[in-house]
């Protein structure tokens, strides 16, 4: 049975009926179109998947769709404004964090959730913190000067 | 606007369109009136498979058709036996399942929940066959054969001719390399060492599991947009299964979440394109995240490797037997087994050499390419004895590296010359990197003196050479608008690798043109001409000479236009900053496409070919149209109490010939090192009994930010290959291959223990610890 679910993706009022079954990554990908998040894993380790929900990093694959009912979700598509950059992404491109490019969205949302949480955090903060997304072309090192330094510029 | 140039980082044309979320992925995709598709797997190693019974499964609603043997069997349109070697591999499995997760039928529907259900309808009586689990077994006279004969295709690679199977073995290739007179050299050597080095199968694992979407019109006019590193191989595999012209294939390649070797030759697309004419509808097939496993891996290794060695650390004689886990199907094991055959001696000048390496089926998933394939199976036994030999001479580790590696000129196994060899730059930049000569001692600590804390450090290096795919084609085509802007059509895939940006770089730096002038199209068998493979590291040196060449095509018939519009002879008129000198003025590329064109239009089309082949330039014979060299050196940590060790420092140095995208080279060098660090401290696929135990990320560990050294050090040397773009080499997969031996001998630096079976894991160093005391 499909049941009403109303939520803010970024910043704008959604609903949908859903099955109660459908995970928050499949409404946002297939309902939405909101396809900049990725489905990776699937079991909640590798990050690709990440949406930011009322301000905390998830893993959209493993949340379901109704457990969102109420909450404010940003997606990758969310962070930029008019065609600017956020200071998030902006970094990652000059750093050269990423190769492919599929585990971006994750590592930016999840990098955006640090440093709201923590404005200036240490190198080891920082890879304590993302260590919960898999980067498998290996930006890591790339990934750890973008964040520093978008610490830097805020 | 900044003009293009090589030799500078420039802003990755890719970037802005990945970190916005905006740019595509297969799975992203979608067609109208599209199914989905899902694949039904044996549960079973090894398997007969009576019936299909698909009855309930048909009826199920929104099922639009199912797909089984009787499909590829029966159907004139469609030959059932392919793959890029061998024609082992068929679209389901026909007579019998050869390992787990072997496809035996396949539904497309209108949703994924039915297409699911059908899948678990479907009725399958199997007869369940002895499996062959490992390669000695397999080899054994009695053993149950995998295949009981192989097809070949008419046509295959030019240097895999003398690669067959054979019949009534398991035996899939022997390659064999003798050098000189075995027997001889040992009788030289002063001392003989022999080892046994083991590797797992491991898994690529990129984020973007394999993928197709798959339309095919009334016409038999077949187009698939597909996850693969070779569109073009893809597209001749189709032809030939589907049996049509390959003008009728046309294969969409969107931007890739990653390739490492899985995404080559053909994947999902036979099935998902069987399923897809069989639905009259477009298809798309994503598969889960176990299926990968199932769908591709690494050969897992044995290699048996002696040498003999004069006193003074000379190396004379190597016999060496390499037994490679192909798995249920050819696939491209049989070249893997020739390089790694190729590269069992290492980087060094050994006269005397008997190697055999052999690739063999078994009931497991196929195994594959893999970044730096064949090689980084070699390495780890060439280079762990290395070092094995130098504590038992007592020499520096990097001395008897320097005694024995090539230089420039100097005589590969196959007795072709080496040119452009920057070994021992790579191997003195990461020896200084990490600080060779302090704090080293270069024997086994713990046997020395009772320590005095509970942790040791240590330090260990390793090299590689490697070869390219030789022959091999690309061709490129660039286009030169009205307006002076250029379009580049290439069919080289854009991965992660920066392909696209350099491509630019080359044409832009060849014609004086800004970059944010530049459009590199996405790959399209229809748009862009021939190129092999997006794979071996080729791509920078030829699909970049290509478009260098169709550049400089380009500035030919300019300087044609100039001469005959300015009645100029031609040999007055050169080119700097996109503009063309003449004697009395200069004009823009626009001006003199109006003056040739009477309007604001018109096109330019450059056109590069790049064909490599046999022989080299001096007619000498050439297994590579040019040299991988590179060196590693690590630094570890080991607890004594626990084995537990801390990568606490990496270093990597490739020779890049010339770096054209400097933060692109330190990517491609981290990233692979990184890739290595996982193959050497965590990965492997688990079996019990045929059953993969760990196909998922859960408990197949990939390296995480928690794992990294606090260092990387990707160093790039730059020793030219005067036949590549401005001098560039490949680099993609050269720094993953010194990885897991530089840290097994900085183990052995530390405490003493050697560890001879990848993966390098705490265990094994604490099991190595207790033995000693």
């Amino acid at each position: 049975m499909k049941k009403a679910i109303s939520l803010t993706v970024n910043g704008v009022g959604r609903t949908a009926e859903v099955e109660p079954r459908l995970t928050l990554l499949d409404l946002v990908r297939e309902q939405f179109g909101l396809t900049g998040a990725k489905l990776g894993c699937d079991v909640q380790v590798c990050g690709a998947c990440t949406l930011l929900v009322d301000g905390k990093p998830i893993s959209a694959c493993s949340m379901l769709a109704v457990d969102a009912d109420g909450c404010e979700v940003v997606t990758i598509e969310g962070l930029s404004k008019q065609n600017k950059l956020h200071p998030v992404q902006e970094a990652f491109v000059e750093f050269g964090a990423l190769q492919c490019g599929y585990c971006t969205s994750g590592f930016i949302l999840t990098a955006k959730a640090l440093l709201d949480e923590i404005p200036h955090p240490s190198e080891q903060q920082i890879r304590d913190y993302l260590a919960g997304n898999f980067c498998r072309c290996g930006c890591y090192q790339e990934i750890i000067q973008a964040v520093k330094n978008v610490t830097s510029e805020v | 606007m900044e003009l293009a140039d090589i030799g500078k980082t420039f802003r990755r044309l890719d970037y802005e369109t990945k970190v916005t979320g905006r740019a595509q992925y297969l799975a992203d995709m979608s067609l109208p009136g599209m199914c989905h598709g899902k694949i039904l797997r044996s549960p079973y190693a090894h398997a007969r498979i009576k019936n299909i019974d698909i009855s309930r499964a048909s009826k199920i609603p929104g099922v639009v058709a199912v797909l089984t043997r009787d499909d590829i069997l029966h159907d004139q349109g469609i030959e059932p036996y392919y793959g890029p070697v061998f024609k082992d591999q068929t679209i389901v499995a026909t007579e019998k399942v050869r390992h787990t997760g072997d496809p035996v039928a396949a539904v497309a529907a209108l949703t994924v929940d039915a297409a699911e259900a059908a899948i678990a309808s479907i009725e399958v009586d199997y007869e369940q066959l002895p499996a062959v689990l490992d390669v000695q077994e397999a080899l054994k006279a009695d053993a149950m054969l995998v295949h009981d004969s192989v097809k070949l295709p008419e046509s295959g690679f030019a240097d895999l001719a003398e690669l067959k199977p054979v019949e009534g073995t398991n035996l899939c290739t022997h390659f064999k390399l003798n050098r000189g007179n075995i027997e001889k050299g040992f009788a030289e050597a002063d001392h003989i060492f022999e080892d046994i080095f083991t590797l797992p199968a491991t898994q690529h694992s990129f984020l973007e599991t394999h993928a197709c979407i798959a339309a095919v019109d009334s016409g038999r006019r077949i187009t698939v947009w597909a996850t693969t590193q070779n569109p073009f191989v893809v597209r001749t595999q189709l032809a030939n299964i589907f049996k049509v012209p390959v003008s009728k294939v046309r294969v969409i390649v969107p931007y890739l979440g990653g390739g490492y070797g899985g995404k080559v030759y053909p994947k999902v697309e036979p099935i998902t394109v069987a399923l897809a004419q069989k639905a009259g509808r477009p298809v798309r097939v994503v598969l889960a995240r176990e299926e990968v496993f199932y769908t591709i891996t690494k050969h897992a290794a044995v290699i048996r490797m002696k040498t003999g060695v004069k006193n003074d650390g000379t190396l004379v004689a190597r016999e060496c037997e390499i037994h490679l886990d192909t798995g249920a199907y050819a696939e491209i094991g049989p070249r893997v087994a020739k390089k790694s055959g190729y590269t069992a001696a290492g980087p060094y000048k050994i006269p005397h050499l008997k190697i055999d390496s052999y690739s063999v089926y078994t009931n497991k998933p196929p195994a594959g390419a893999f970044r730096g394939f064949g090689v980084s199976q070699s390495a780890w036994a060439v280079e762990s004895q290395m070092d094995i030999i130098a504590a038992a001479l007592n020499m520096d580790p990097l001395e008897i590296r320097k005694k024995n590696g090539y230089d420039e000129g100097d005589k590969f196994v196959t007795e072709e010359t080496l040119r452009a060899v920057g070994l021992k730059e790579c191997l003195n930049e990461v020896a200084e990197s990490i600080g060779w000569e302090s704090a080293r001692t270069g024997d086994a600590k713990i046997k020395e003196a009772p320590p005095a804390g509970s942790t040791r450090r240590g330090k260990g290096l390793a090299c590689m050479i490697k070869a390219t795919i030789t022959p091999s084609i690309s061709c490129a085509v660039v286009k030169l608008n009205e307006d002076a802007s250029l379009s580049l059509y290439t069919g080289t895939v854009e991965m992660g690798q920066g392909s696209e940006t350099v491509l630019a770089q080359i044409a832009g730096k060849e014609l004086g043109i800004p970059l944010e002038k530049i459009q590199v199209l996405g790959v399209d068998t229809d748009v862009v001409p021939y190129d092999l493979t997006t794979s071996s590291s080729r791509s920078t040196f030829h699909m970049g000479k290509a478009v260098q060449l169709a550049a400089r095509h380009i500035l030919r018939q300019l300087t044609a236009i100039a001469a005959a519009e300015y009645s100029v002879p031609e040999e007055k008129i050169t080119f700097a900053e996109g503009k063309v000198r003449l004697p009395e003025t200069q004009v823009d590329y626009a001006e003199l496409m109006f003056k040739r064109f009477g309007m604001r239009g018109g096109t330019l089309v450059g056109e590069g070919q790049v064909k490599t082949s046999t022989k080299d330039q001096y007619g000498e014979k050439s297994t590579s149209a040019f040299w991988f060299l590179a060196a590693g050196a690590a630094e570890v940590e080991v607890d004594i109490d626990t084995g537990k060790f801390k990568l606490l420092k990496y270093a990597t140095a490739v020779d890049v010939g010339k770096a054209l995208n400097p933060l692109g080279c330190r990517q491609q060098l981290a990233g692979a090192a990184i890739t290595g660090i996982g193959q050497a401290m965590f990965e492997e696929i688990a079996y019990d009994n045929g059953q993969l135990i760990n196909p998922n990320l859960v408990d197949y560990i990939l390296p995480s930010l928690g794992d990294m050294p606090a260092t990387i050090d990707p160093i790039c040397v730059e020793v030219p290959d005067p036949t590549g773009p401005f001098g560039a080499k490949g680099i993609g997969e050269s720094a993953l291959i010194p990885v897991a031996p530089a840290i097994a001998n900085a183990i052995y630096d530390a405490v003493g223990i050697r560890i001879k079976d990848l993966p390098i894991k705490a265990e094994k160093v604490f099991l190595g610890l207790r033995d000693i005391e």
